[in-house]
Order: C-alpha cells, then sequence, then structure tokens
C-alpha cells in the first residue's frame, strides 16, 4: 500500500512539469513565455517547500507515519523544479552570457538570496539517499534542517523581485512561518520530530 | 515657454519613412555582422520595429487601477465608462480652461505614430497609437512664469476600478514632467491604436505617451493636467523613491535598484527568442538627448 502511495506522490509531481512542456510546446504561454515559466517553475518550487514541510506536522496530527515516506520524494522533487527554475533564468533567458547574470548574483539582491538558496539545496539533494542517512547518522538531521532556511530565503526571493507588497509572495511567507511554527512547539514538548 | 510651430512637429509620412531609413540601415550592418554574434544582431533591427499584435498590446497590460495582474485590464475594463468625459487645465495658468473629448476630438487631429514602449520591468513593444503631440493641447493656455512642471492626474472612480479599492499605490494615479518634457513632439496625447478607438484597458478616452521614458510615465485615463511651480510627487515615487524616480527615462546603464535595464523582452516574440540590448532613451536619443544636457542621468534617474 505505501509503495503504491509513494509511486502516486512520485506522478502527481511531475504533473506540473508534464504541464509545462505541454503550454511550452503548445504556444500557450501568453506574450511572455520566458517570465511565466520562471514564474511558473519558481512557484512550483515554493509549492514542494511547503509541501515538504507539512509532512512531519501531518505525521503529528494525524498520528499516521504514512506522511514521512513521502518527504523524500517532495524533497527531491523541490531541487527539481529549483533547478529547472535556475535553468530557465541562466539558460532560456540570459543564455548562459555569464558577465550579466554575475552582475545580478552578486548585485540584486533577490537574486543572490534565491542562488544561495539553490546552494543550499545541493548538499540536501546529494545526501538525500537512504545510504547517506545511515552513513551521517545525526548529521544528517542537522544538515537537513537547512530546507527551513532554504524556505525562508525562497520566500524572500519571491517578496523582494515583485514590484509592490502583493498578495501571493506574503502568502507563502505566512505559511512557510507557520509550517516552521509547528516545528517550535514539537520542541518545547521535547518530543523530536526533526 | 517654448512654442512649437506646427511645421516643427514631424508630419507622420516623414516620421514613417524615417524609420524605413533606420531600419534599412539596420539590416545592412546586421547582415555584415551576422557571422560573429548572429543572436544579437538578427533582432536588432528587423524584429526590433515590427509591430506588437493588437491582441498583445490589449491584452497585457499595466493598469493597476483595474488589477495587477496583466491580463486584469482586459478583463476589467470593458464596462469602464469612457463617456462624458472632461479634461481639465489648471494650474498655474493665466485662464484655467475645461475641454470635454468631443471638443478635444475636433480641435486636434490624430495621425499614426509608431513608437516602442519599454516597460520598466524589462520588456517592450512596438505600438501604432493614433495621437497629436500634447504640446498643441497645452498652447491653449498661457502659463504664468511660476510654472516649472507639468502634473497629470488620472481618474479617481473605485466603484468601476476595482483596484483603487486597495492601497497598492496612492490614488489616483499621479505623474508629471519638466515642461519642456511635456511640450517635446515626441510626447503624445493618445486617442487610439491600430487605427482603431482606443480601448479602455489602454487608457480610454485620454492618455498621454511619452516614447522615450519607461511605461508608467504615460498615464492613462487623465481627467487633470496642472501647471505647477514644483516637481510633483508621481505615485510610483511615492511607492518607492530609491527605485522610480521623476525622469525614469529608458537607460540600459543605470538598473533598477533590484534588476537590470541593460536588456529587454520584445513581446509576441515567442519563448526561443533572446533578450535584445535596451537602447538609450529607448532608441529616441537623436530626438530628445538635448534635453539633458548636462545632467547626470545616474542622480537623476
Amino acid at each position: 500500500m505505501k509503495k503504491y502511495l509513494k509511486s502516486g506522490v512520485f506522478i502527481l509531481s511531475t504533473v506540473p512539469f508534464l504541464l509545462i512542456l505541454y503550454k511550452i510546446f503548445l504556444n500557450k504561454l501568453g506574450p511572455e513565455p520566458v517570465k511565466e515559466i520562471t514564474h511558473f517553475t519558481g512557484e512550483w518550487t515554493l509549492i514542494f517547500i511547503c509541501l515538504t514541510l507539512l509532512m512531519s506536522p501531518l505525521k503529528r496530527f494525524t498520528k499516521l507515519s504514512v506522511w514521512i515516506s513521502f518527504r523524500r520524494t517532495l524533497g527531491l522533487f523541490v531541487f527539481f523544479y529549483a533547478t529547472l527554475h535556475l535553468l530557465t533564468y541562466v539558460g532560456l533567458d540570459y543564455r548562459f552570457s555569464w558577465s550579466p547574470i554575475l552582475d545580478d548574483v552578486l548585485k540584486k539582491k533577490y537574486i543572490f538570496i534565491g542562488f544561495t538558496a539553490w546552494l543550499l539545496l545541493l548538499p540536501l539533494a546529494i545526501t538525500s539517499s537512504q545510504k547517506m542517512v545511515l552513513l551521517l547518522k545525526n548529521n544528517w538531521k542537522k544538515l537537513h534542517r537547512l530546507i527551513y532556511v532554504i524556505a525562508i530565503f525562497g520566500s524572500l526571493h519571491y517578496i523582494w523581485l515583485s514590484k509592490t507588497i502583493f498578495f501571493r509572495p506574503l502568502v507563502y511567507l505566512i505559511i512557510i512561518l507557520v509550517l516552521l511554527s509547528l516545528r517550535i512547539k514539537i520542541k518545547n514538548r521535547n518530543i523530536n520530530y526533526g | 515657454m517654448i512654442k512649437f510651430k506646427n511645421s516643427e512637429i514631424t508630419p507622420e509620412i516623414i516620421y514613417k519613412n524615417r524609420r524605413s531609413f533606420i531600419k534599412s540601415i539596420g539590416l545592412g550592418a546586421s547582415s555584415l555582422a551576422i557571422s560573429t554574434i548572429p543572436f544579437v544582431n538578427k533582432s536588432l533591427a528587423s524584429e526590433r520595429d515590427k509591430l506588437t499584435s493588437y491582441k498583445d498590446i490589449t491584452t497585457y497590460n499595466n493598469y493597476y487601477e483595474f488589477g495587477t495582474s496583466k491580463s486584469d485590464p482586459y478583463r476589467n475594463s470593458k464596462t469602464f465608462k469612457t463617456t462624458p468625459w472632461e479634461i481639465a487645465i489648471e494650474g498655474e495658468v493665466e485662464k484655467p480652461i475645461k475641454l470635454s473629448m468631443e471638443e478635444i476630438s475636433e480641435m486636434f487631429i490624430s495621425e499614426e505614430r509608431i513608437y516602442r514602449l519599454r516597460c520598466v520591468e524589462g520588456w517592450s513593444m512596438v505600438i501604432p497609437w493614433m495621437g497629436f503631440s500634447l504640446s498643441e493641447l497645452l498652447s491653449k493656455v498661457n502659463p504664468t512664469n511660476k510654472a516649472k512642471f507639468v502634473e497629470f492626474e488620472s481618474v479617481y472612480d473605485p466603484a468601476q476600478m476595482k483596484g483603487q479599492r486597495y492601497p497598492v499605490l496612492n490614488w489616483p494615479y499621479n505623474e508629471g514632467l519638466r515642461i519642456d518634457e511635456a511640450m517635446h513632439p515626441l510626447t503624445t496625447v493618445v486617442t487610439g491604436l491600430y487605427g482603431k478607438k482606443l480601448p479602455n484597458q489602454n487608457g480610454a478616452p485620454f492618455r498621454i505617451f511619452i516614447p522615450w521614458k519607461y511605461g508608467f510615465k504615460s498615464a492613462k485615463a487623465i481627467v487633470k493636467i496642472k501647471f505647477v511651480e514644483n516637481m510633483p510627487t508621481s505615485s510610483w515615487m511615492w511607492a518607492s523613491p530609491r527605485e522610480y524616480g521623476f525622469y525614469s527615462n529608458v537607460n540600459p546603464n543605470v538598473d533598477h535598484p533590484r534588476w537590470s535595464q541593460a536588456t529587454e523582452r520584445i513581446i509576441g516574440e515567442g519563448v526561443w527568442a533572446p533578450r535584445v540590448k535596451t537602447l538609450m532613451f529607448n532608441g529616441y536619443g537623436d530626438e530628445v538627448a538635448n534635453l539633458y544636457t548636462g545632467m547626470d542621468l545616474k542622480k537623476y534617474f
């Protein structure tokens, strides 16, 4: 049963990717297609961050451990969509012309923080296998708490790029803060869910 | 105050010819260089001056009075009432006047004016506007010697304009120009596009267009034009003075604090099209650079 559920989560997680491919090749992205792809992949990265962070609170509230088994898949999809997002910006938008990209990364705070968030995802993706969990033992848990920092950076990245204060970027920050605050409570009760 | 003779305003036909002349130079130069940097050069002259489709011009708009999403103005402005409409010209003038849209369309002859619109967000369109020089309208009043700037106030009507129910900007929308900028022949009162009546989502019934400045300087649905002594604070300056300056001339060398202005995307070019280099004064430097001689454009951004 768990195996089927896990495959289900995997298949569902590919839906946004298939949707954007469909839109690209059938020309359904509107007047500014590159921006659409950038925003789409960026937003789905944030959604997967929220989903990943939702699993351990769900386990606590429903008292079902099955949620935790989805966490690795969801976390890897965070990395997948974040990488698509980065590639859209670097490759499709800026055609790998490194000097304006480097200029942006160093001078523009929203790009700096977004790029930093992606760099922080790298060690998490590399150490995501069961083997690594066993190998790193307690350090694995510590390392993977980086997702909290990544989540905050990701939502700030969205807020800082908006022209005025818009509703949507703030919603993500609020959701992330709520999901993180649920964990603070866990700690106070001295129960460690990681 | 500088007055422009009719003959000084570039007639449409010369304007068009000049553009095709520029185009032919551009094409020649680009075919020479095509072997070196094919990507950028190809789009420099030919693609850059191609008219944007009517559909894109009328469905992809920044007009926060009708909502902050680009498709909102098209969807939410359909029932917007543009008649009756009156424009007041007042402030530091000898005799303030009020003109109805009917009077304005009788008094001034609109011509086709093809200009590039460069949005501060980094995209551009080429739009065949219908309109006439704002200077023709402004010459109907005599400004006092105190008048240094012209302020434009857009309509405030939250019952019809959903976006105004939220404090996204300080309503009503406010913009301003220096008098010499307002009197420049390229500064246009827009009454239509693609030979048709101006659609509501593009600022009907009365908007201005300043081709060498970022799009937000070109206020829509204007009800009041005011001559003033001091530099007006525009809505975007209120929202973020660090990011949006009074002048807001298109300038690839002065970045927006949060993003680069060196390049732009051409609307309607499709997903595989590259960015193109943004031109100083949006390509209108020959006509307008003299307005800013000796000014530090990094400081007065």
